[in-house]
């Protein structure tokens, strides 16, 4: 319920900005699996309907890697809203993703 | 250079291939370069260089190995990198879009990461892969990778993936420099990982010694390979990294048995009669004023003279100053300067450290080729490092200029305080031929005496000479050795003038007595000849006597008969002898 009230102080400032996030993974790696896995729930249970999630394997896409800056995989980058954030990891720590996010204000 | 040089290194079978640098001496103190296919770890401190020798060797791998190389950039952007370096000549933007080079620049941002579970850095890996194969990279820089563990936390996984990382690159077959800050302590880098997995490492370093900083660089390790272990300085010019190995150790080079005049008639007669080696080195040391400069550009004036090239390293003096004062002495140099004969360096020897100097007159002398090099005065390097130190370099240059054939005269000065038979900087061993020019003390002026000290391979006079410097020359006069001892100067010049006073007292005294000697012969010839004239007289007198004896007797006889005959009663037959009775 909490979190319902910051979206709609969120909503109030941005315009009801979506989250557009991308999640670079390579492959079908252990961590690559995880983080899809761990991303889809985190969007569900926290942007649902707010997000448009892209995710990108560059092994597929080799070229995206140089332009994201990408070193460390899985990365997430939330595009928008400002500030641009990035997390990197399996995203299996909630917390953290919730503060890359921008999400933990209030929580 | 390196054309022969690639195709020699696969000739060598079984021996290690190696991927040649392209950077001035850094290939012969590797001997061919950085191991072929293979990580090398090139660390150091700050501002030493590691940046720049590892672009330098992807650029020149583009440029000159047809090697396309990847410049993966964690500190610098490829804008910056491209201004860095736009200044050594090397147009990264244009060989960025010749495909010949890709520089990558890595920003890793703590602030702006958040770590959210287990990670790997395969995207660093799929990154560089995409980067070797879109231009078929041969070389890889990873600079530095240092950062990685600056904007990630968990160094567990990083010390894992980048051993991965070197594994993977070896994979590769690409030539790799990985640069490492030195860590604390002895160690080499800071997390004393990556000299453990690179094949070669190569420590930079950049020391500061009386306030002038000399770069040098050591080969640490090289697996599977001999390799220069010594210090080596280097420095950075507008052409980039120049590595000087200390010397050639093998002293093979060929000499010259052709002789060059050193332009004073004196002195090549003192150095039997012909000069000095070609391609060999002379010390001139002497204390202040002795007319050192005179003689190094009368040595110049001569090879010029000779329409051969000179480069004339000028300490201390300024290139306008030596002309004039050159020519004050009857020495033209500006004709020679004219023609290009004479080329002019100057520079004060604190402008910057030993090694610059001595790249700078490798850079001058490989530039114009002279066959003959002045280097006025060598003491002023004392300054700007140790004596040891100033004798290595000394020796390098020798060394070079004897491989290359070219006679070198260098000029010391010498202190009062120091004995004469070592210069303060060590040289005299170094060099074929050591002319000593000195103060000669006494009676009350200072004169210059000339010593030819050593001549190695001639017959050289053990002599003193006086060095007279004169309104059209240099001279040279054997002094007089008299009972007072050696006289110079003004000392030889009343001695000479009172020997020719002695002459001609001597010579009058002489005129003398010779004409004594006429006058005496004239007395007695004519003595002679009065007691001949009376020998005469008196013969004749004899004469006479005896012709009228035999007259006498002859009438005597006459009459006789005529009395005899009359007795007998006979007429006188001659009555002319009667009469004249």
């Amino acid at each position: 319920m909490a979190e319902d009230g910051v979206f709609d102080i969120y909503d109030k400032d941005t315009g009801a900005e979506p989250y557009v996030l991308r999640l670079f993974i390579t492959g079908a790696s252990p961590n690559s699996i995880r983080a899809v896995e761990n991303t889809k729930a985190i969007c569900e249970e926290y942007l649902k309907g707010r997000y448009q999630l892209e995710i990108i394997d560059i092994h597929q896409q080799p070229q995206l890697a140089e332009g994201e800056d990408v070193i460390a995989v899985p990365l997430m980058i939330k595009k928008s809203p400002y500030p641009e954030r990035r997390m990197i990891g399996d995203m299996s720590d909630t917390e953290r993703v919730l503060k890359g996010l921008g999400l933990t204000n209030n929580s | 250079m390196s054309k022969s040089q690639i195709k020699k290194a696969p000739v060598l079978y079984g021996t290690l291939p190696k991927a040649l640098t392209g950077i001035t001496g850094l290939d012969e103190i590797t001997e061919g370069g950085l191991p072929l296919g293979r990580p090398t770890l090139i660390c150091g401190e700050a501002g030493c260089g590691k940046t720049l020798m590892s672009l330098e060797f992807i650029v020149r791998g583009a440029v000159q190995y047809n090697e396309p190389g990847v410049f993966v950039a964690f500190e610098e952007k490829s804008d910056e990198l491209a201004m860095n370096v736009a200044s050594l000549g090397f147009d990264l933007k244009k060989l960025q879009e010749q495909k010949k080079l890709k520089i990558d620049h890595v920003h890793i941002d703590r602030s702006e990461i958040e770590e959210t579970g287990e990670y790997d850095l395969e995207g660093l890996f799929i990154r560089l892969g995409y980067a070797i194969d879109s231009i078929g990279a041969k070389r890889v820089v990873l600079d530095t990778l240092e950062n990685l563990f600056s904007g990630l936390n968990n160094q567990a996984v990083l010390r894992m993936e980048l051993r991965r990382l070197f594994g993977w690159l070896k994979e590769k077959g690409v030539t790799a420099i990985i640069t490492g800050e030195r860590g604390e302590g002895n160690s080499l880098t800071r997390q004393g990982l990556e000299e453990y997995v690179s094949d070669c490492v190569i420590l930079l370093d950049n020391r500061v010694v009386n306030q002038i900083t000399t770069r040098r660089l050591r080969v640490i390790k090289y697996r599977g390979t001999v390799h220069g272990t010594n210090e080596y300085p280097f420095l950075i010019d507008e052409d980039g990294i120049s590595v000087l190995p200390v010397t050639s150790l093998k002293m093979a080079n060929t000499v010259s048995t052709e002789r060059v005049s050193t332009g004073v008639k004196g002195l090549d007669d003192m150095l039997g009669g012909l000069g000095l080696y070609r391609g060999g080195s002379v010390l001139v040391s002497g204390t202040a004023g002795t007319g050192k400069t005179s003689l190094a550009a009368s040595f110049a004036n001569e090879s010029c003279n000779r329409k051969e090239k000179c480069v004339y390293f000028a300490m201390e003096e300024s290139p306008s100053q030596i002309i004039r004062n050159m020519r004050s002495i009857g020495i033209d140099l500006q004709k020679h300067i004219d023609k290009g004969l004479l080329i002019f360096n100057a520079s004060r020897p604190n402008l910057y450290g030993l090694e610059m100097h001595l790249v700078a007159m490798h850079k001058c002398i490989r530039k114009y080729k002279p066959s003959v090099v002045v280097i006025d005065p060598i003491t002023n390097f004392i300054n700007i490092g140790s004596v040891s130190e100033v004798k290595n370099m000394l020796v390098r240059m020798i060394d070079f200029l004897q491989e290359e054939g070219i006679s070198v005269m260098f000029t010391a000065l010498s202190l009062n305080t120091v004995v004469s038979e070592q210069t303060d900087e060590g040289v005299s061993s170094l060099v074929d031929a050591w002319i000593l020019v000195r103060d000669i003390e006494f009676n009350g002026e200072r004169n210059r005496g000339l010593y030819v000290m050593k001549s190695r391979g001639m017959k050289h006079s053990n002599q003193v000479r006086e060095f007279v410097i004169t309104n059209t020359g240099l001279n040279l006069i054997d002094v007089y050795l008299g009972p007072d001892g050696i006289l110079t100067g003004s000392a030889r010049e009343q001695q000479v003038l009172l020997e020719q006073t002695g002459e001609a007292i001597r010579s009058n005294a002489l005129n003398r007595k010779d004409r004594e000697i006429i006058r005496k012969r004239t007395v007695l010839e004519a003595k002679i000849a009065s007691l001949h004239t009376e020998f005469e007289s008196v013969e004749e007198e004899l004469n006479k006597v005896y012709l009228e004896e035999e007259l006498k007797k002859h009438i005597l006889d006459k009459n006789r008969a005529e009395v005899t005959r009359l007795r007998r009663g006979e007429t006188a037959e001659k009555p002319k002898t009667s009469n004249k009775k």
